[in-house]
């Protein structure tokens, strides 16, 4: 007993001069670290896959100021110049009143239509302190084609939601599910349900740290029958593109062949088949300004 | 032989105690700051969980913290930080490993101008650096308030030309950390 309690004597006498590695030092840190949920940012660079939404939402006091395009179809022919004779237009402007929800309006040279959204993140990805797979958007919009000066009012009007349910897998790849619903007060032709369902599937694939290939299709449950006895011809949405992004900036070229910048225009309305070549040219442009006070100012330092 | 397994067995358990002894000093919510500033844009950001840790019988000193943890006023250009400049996917951690290079009596109250040498990582990049900074002794605590410039071209942070002009191409970096005795968080 005595002798380990001499033992114990040498090993406090030498303990404190055993050497802690750097190493450990850095392990020591490691172990303490106080862990945040770290929240996965730009799942995808801008608000828009291509023609639809994406998980992402303008950020608190941002404005995001929205040019989209589309010309004619490339089968138009070199009369048309492969329809970059012909183009159509959507201004927008979009703002985040938080971080996680955006209001916006819109103009669309396409039936003269206005269309009023909502978006917000009911859930966000993340890891670190809490670990969540998937982000979550509810998207709401109505939509007003004023170019029948005929109609109700009513008439005029349709409605889109839509659940956003993206996950971004790596730094490079994320991908996207849309269930849709879509109603519409008044339908222009017989084989169309005033309520349309859909569902879309979009991502995006980095090929470099600003320039990313996007696609996105949306999968609208139509009567199919009933299309073809009438010889009505609706189909699916289909854009593939690019995404480049440049600071406040993101330029999207694509093709699809949707002419509508819409939800209810290019899910309800798409006409035009990939496979007749019915396809167009097509780009988006986003400017985002910050209106945020703090952002101008600079963190105050506290003189502890 | 039984004898011998005990001993190493009590001399291990001693090292460990050992390791915990009071003669590291620690912190796991100090305030790192940095600012670019431009003529045409300032911009700023805190990281209130950065962690340090001092040994003071052999002057070792790690810093170290999650560029993640790093808030910005302004959540686009966090973003921006985060996803284009410093890849903190590829590259979580800023790590400096080093010695602190003056003699500095640790019983005794008082201010220290003090300096480090060691070796300074960031986008996985490392230089090897001397920071300057004060440390004041007192109360059982170490104060530690340290302030330099990073150069984005020495580690390897690319700006693209048409930000170029908002963007600083030396950053200003100041900390601030309290270092309490070391305790292992259970």
């Amino acid at each position: 007993m005595r002798k380990i309690a001499q033992y114990l004597w040498i090993c406090l006498l030498v303990s404190p001069l055993a050497a802690i590695a750097q190493d450990d030092l850095t392990k020591m840190l490691d172990e303490n670290e106080t862990k945040s949920v770290d929240y996965t940012t730009a799942t995808f660079k801008g608000t828009r896959i291509i023609n639809g939404h994406s998980v992402e939402t303008v950020k608190k006091n941002h404005l995001d100021f929205l040019i989209h395009h589309r010309f004619d179809r490339l089968n138009s022919g070199a009369y048309n110049l492969f329809g970059l004779d012909y183009s159509t237009i959507r201004l927008g402007f979009e703002y985040g009143i938080t971080d996680n929800l955006m209001v916006g309006i819109g103009r669309s040279s396409i039936q003269k239509t206005y269309d009023f959204l909502a978006k917000g993140k009911l859930l966000r990805q993340s890891s670190g302190a809490r670990n969540m797979p998937f982000t979550v958007t509810a998207f709401a919009s109505a939509v007003v084609e004023t170019i029948d000066k005929e109609l109700t009012f009513q008439d005029k009007i349709s409605y889109t939601t839509q659940l956003l349910i993206a996950r971004k897998f790596n730094e490079r790849l994320s991908l996207q599910l849309m269930p849709t619903l879509l109603y519409r007060n008044r339908v222009a032709t017989v084989a169309q349900d005033r309520m349309l369902m859909a569902l879309g599937v979009g991502g995006r694939m980095k090929v470099t740290k600003r320039l990313s290939l996007n696609a996105e299709y949306y999968w609208a449950f139509r009567d199919q029958n009933l299309q073809n006895q009438l010889g009505e011809k609706y189909g699916n949405s289909l854009a593939i593109g690019f995404d480049i992004e440049t600071g406040g900036h993101v330029f999207q070229l694509h093709f699809t062949n949707s002419a509508g910048m819409v939800e209810k225009q290019f899910i309800g309305d798409t006409a035009g088949s990939w496979g007749n070549g019915d396809i167009r040219y097509g780009f988006n442009i986003s400017r985002t300004f910050s209106f945020d006070k703090r952002a101008k100012g600079i963190n105050k330092v506290s003189d502890k | 032989m039984k004898k011998e397994i005990a001993l190493i067995l009590l001399l291990s358990t001693c090292l460990s105690i050992g390791i915990k002894a009071q003669n590291l000093y620690a912190t796991n919510n100090g305030e790192t700051n940095f600012f670019s500033e431009t003529p045409v844009e300032n911009i700023s950001a805190v990281n209130k969980l950065s962690q340090a840790i001092i040994n003071i019988t052999n002057n070792d000193i790690v810093v170290q913290m999650n560029m993640k943890q790093f808030d910005f006023p302004n959540k686009l250009m966090q973003e921006h930080f985060n996803e284009n400049y410093i890849e903190s996917d590829k590259y979580p951690k800023a790590i400096f490993k080093g010695k602190i290079n003056e003699k500095i009596d640790f019983s005794q109250n008082g201010s220290y101008e003090v300096s480090a040498t060691g070796d300074f990582t960031i986008h996985g990049v490392t230089k090897p650096r001397t920071f300057k900074g004060k440390l004041t002794v007192g109360g059982g605590k170490l104060n530690l308030v340290t302030e330099f410039d990073v150069a984005l071209t020495d580690h390897n942070i690319e700006v693209p030309k048409v930000v170029f002009m908002k963007i600083a191409q030396v950053i200003k970096v100041k900390n601030n950390y309290t270092l309490t005795p070391y305790v292992a968080k259970k």
